[in-house]
């Protein structure tokens, strides 16, 4: 274990360098360039903030703007969005690199930790554009913002666990990415990013909480629409989850170390 | 003897399970019989030294690929165990990890990083690398506008940024012009002075023996030859041309010689030797000198067509020439059992100062890939001496006039 996290150290600037690679190579030879990394975002923010605050002006109890319900998906939506790019990019990891594995020796813990590194810089657009967006809203939420970061840990801890859980078999067996990302259209809608959790009748929120992306999900919206700490108890059952897969993750890739070359 | 390079015992197997359910299961102590068993390397044995040149040939799906994998760490062996002491730089398939859109120098930033090098380590060697491949202002243009030839030179560059203790060169230089063929031979050179231990893969007779001390020959996944590269390549050129009831023979004769012999044996060599003018059996020749080489033939069993040919070698077992009966429209048919014939091929020994050996093959048609009844390599050795030609140098005698004329 030890001896598997120096080798990924010992590799920190080939993380660095394929991330950096990745985002030249997409926008190398484009005109506008780096700017589309700003661009697609925006456009996101915008299409959610614009069209939904015309559709849906119904108020959210508790919330005096009237651009409530479109700020409540975008909440949302940022972390879903950053769960399901790792999640379906570490799915397919291995194997779209199955050419770099069968030739070169290195760290195979390197290529998650690529997906991660990119998919956290396209987070971290998304978010600061939508923070603008907030702020041509009227809606500046600051106070609770340093909870982000233990919400944007759990996410990516839960989408890495359970992406190179399954990716690792994927290798193997290739239904298994077809099954999860049909899994993973379905999980977006029993997780509420677009409704309200207090839609769902009381007898089954137990059911939806069984869901760990929910208690993350709905930290997001604590702090970026309510402005307040996310509920930490209804973190620890996402945290323990993400926990566990983690273990599953790193177990299933130790026994698959060695065959994994053999069948790509 | 210390090593740089130890394969202990190692066997290779691909597994195939009924179900990849099975496979999974497998690792966690379920005991499932995988459904097929390819077996690809079969307890690989060797060790060689800081220094040490080591050809490894062996035919297409011998385990050439899987072996050198093996000992690079992509794949790990089913078996056995790789000790490696020092850093292993591979050129296996060059501009791995390339990206087109990338410019040379992004490109060799990114692939050495992929390599485990860090960014001060590149930044140390960069402008040193821009020089050696050049490739001018191309460096910093995108890699897509370049040439396979420039893409090697970069790859090449990056590969062998700094000196590995054991480099391992696969087939991929020959894609350079010659020039850069000669500038990245060189730094092999001169990384093996350094006590760089090479490992070539080739089929090329030429480099093997031009650039290795020693040679492996792996079949079937199994070294089945280990030595000096001339008798290896020898018991290789042999091995291709096996065919069923084939067998290959080598012998050691009393001066020190291993002469290689395979076929099917329909017909064989009783006899072959050089002779001169007079018709004496000769074994130094002077430059120039009118020769015969003879070559008896045993014939043990009704053949349709026999074609003698013979080849000499340098003492590096490079080739220096040979032809054969076909190729001059003689044209040996219907011959049967019982025959002995006497083929003499009559020339001038234009060839340098040396020794040189010969190598005789009988065969159906006019290589020895179809039928083969007998090739014998290091069948005869002979001295070239001068005794009557004006000094010279090289492999080959090219008769002088040399004028010299005040043009002004």
């Amino acid at each position: 274990m030890k001896q598997m996290i120096l080798a990924v150290w010992s590799y920190r600037f080939f993380i660095v360098s394929s991330i950096k690679t990745e985002f030249r190579s997409r926008f190398s030879r484009s005109k506008f360039g780096g700017l589309w990394m700003v661009l697609h975002p925006l456009a996101l923010v915008l299409i959610y903030a614009l069209i939904l605050s015309q559709i849906m002006t119904a108020k959210l109890p508790g919330v005096a703007s009237q651009y409530a319900y479109p700020i409540y998906i975008l909440s949302g939506m940022v972390g879903w969005t950053l769960f399901s790019d790792i999640l379906g990019r570490s799915l397919t990891v291995f194997i779209d690199n199955a050419n770099l594995l069968k030739k070169m020796s290195f760290p195979k813990l390197a290529l998650p930790l690529i997906t991660i590194g990119s998919s956290f810089v396209n987070f971290m657009l998304l978010f600061v554009m939508m923070f603008v967006v907030f702020g041509f809203l009227g809606h500046l939420p600051y106070h609770a913002l340093h909870w982000l970061p233990l919400l944007v840990f759990l996410t990516i801890g839960l989408a890495i666990g359970i992406g190179l859980f399954f990716g690792v078999l994927n290798v193997f067996i290739r239904d298994i990415g077809q099954v999860m990302t049909i899994i993973l259209q379905f999980w977006f809608w029993l997780t509420p990013v677009v409704y309200m959790s207090s839609i769902i009748p009381k007898e089954h929120h137990a059911l939806l909480m069984l869901n760990p992306m929910t208690g993350i999900v709905m930290g997001y919206q604590n702090v970026l629409l309510y402005d307040k700490a996310p509920d930490l108890n209804i973190l620890i059952y996402p945290s323990l989850f993400t926990l566990l897969f983690l273990v599953l993750s790193l177990v299933i890739f130790k026994k698959a170390n060695e065959e994994m070359a053999d069948v790509l | 003897m210390s090593s740089v390079l130890e394969v202990k015992n190692i066997s290779k197997s691909f597994k195939d399970y009924s179900s990849e359910f099975k496979r999974i299961l497998s690792w966690f102590g379920f005991n499932f019989k995988p459904a097929e068993e390819h077996q690809i390397l079969r307890h690989i044995n060797f060790s060689i030294a800081p220094g040490e040149a080591v050809g490894i040939v062996g035919q297409n799906g011998a385990g050439k690929s899987t072996l050198l994998k093996i000992i690079t760490g992509t794949l790990k062996p089913s078996e056995g165990s790789v000790q490696i002491d020092g850093r292993i730089s591979a050129i296996l398939e060059l501009g791995m990890g390339f990206n087109p859109d990338l410019t040379g120098r992004q490109n060799t930033y990114h692939s050495a990083g992929l390599m485990g090098y860090t960014v001060a380590q590149i930044d140390a060697i960069i402008d040193e690398l821009e020089a050696f491949a050049e490739i001018g202002e191309y460096f910093d243009q995108p890699v897509r506008t370049y040439s396979s030839g420039m893409q090697l030179r970069v790859a090449f560059g990056v590969v062998t940024a700094y000196r590995p203790e054991i480099l391992i060169v696969d087939e991929a230089l020959s894609v350079g012009d010659a020039y850069f063929q000669h500038k990245s031979l060189n730094r092999i050179r001169e990384f093996q002075e350094q006590g760089t231990t090479l490992l070539l893969v080739s089929h090329d007779r030429g480099a093997i023996q031009a650039i290795c001390d020693r040679a492996i020959l792996l079949e079937k996944g199994a070294v089945i030859k280990d030595g000096n590269p001339e008798e290896v390549m020898d018991f290789y050129n042999a091995l291709i041309a096996e065919k069923e009831n084939s067998k290959i023979e080598q012998v050691a004769t009393e001066d020190g010689r291993v002469e290689t012999t395979s076929g099917t044996g329909e017909a064989v060599v009783a006899d072959i030797g050089l002779f001169n003018h007079k018709n004496e059996r000769i074994e130094y020749i002077s430059v120039g000198e009118e020769v015969k080489l003879k070559v008896i033939v045993d014939v043990k069993d009704t053949i349709p067509q026999l074609v003698v040919g013979f080849m000499i070698k340098d003492r590096l077992g490079q080739s220096i020439f040979g032809t054969n009966t076909h190729h001059y429209d003689k044209i040996i048919e219907s011959v049967s059992a019982g025959d002995k014939l006497e083929i003499s091929f009559e020339f001038y020994m234009n060839l340098g100062v040396g020794s040189y050996s010969v190598a005789v093959a009988l065969h159906a048609d006019d290589t020895h890939i179809g039928a083969n009844y007998e090739w014998k390599d290091n069948a005869l050795v002979f001295n070239v001496i001068n005794t009557s030609k004006n000094e010279f140098v090289g492999s080959s005698w090219i008769d002088q006039k040399i004028e010299v004329k005040y043009v002004k």
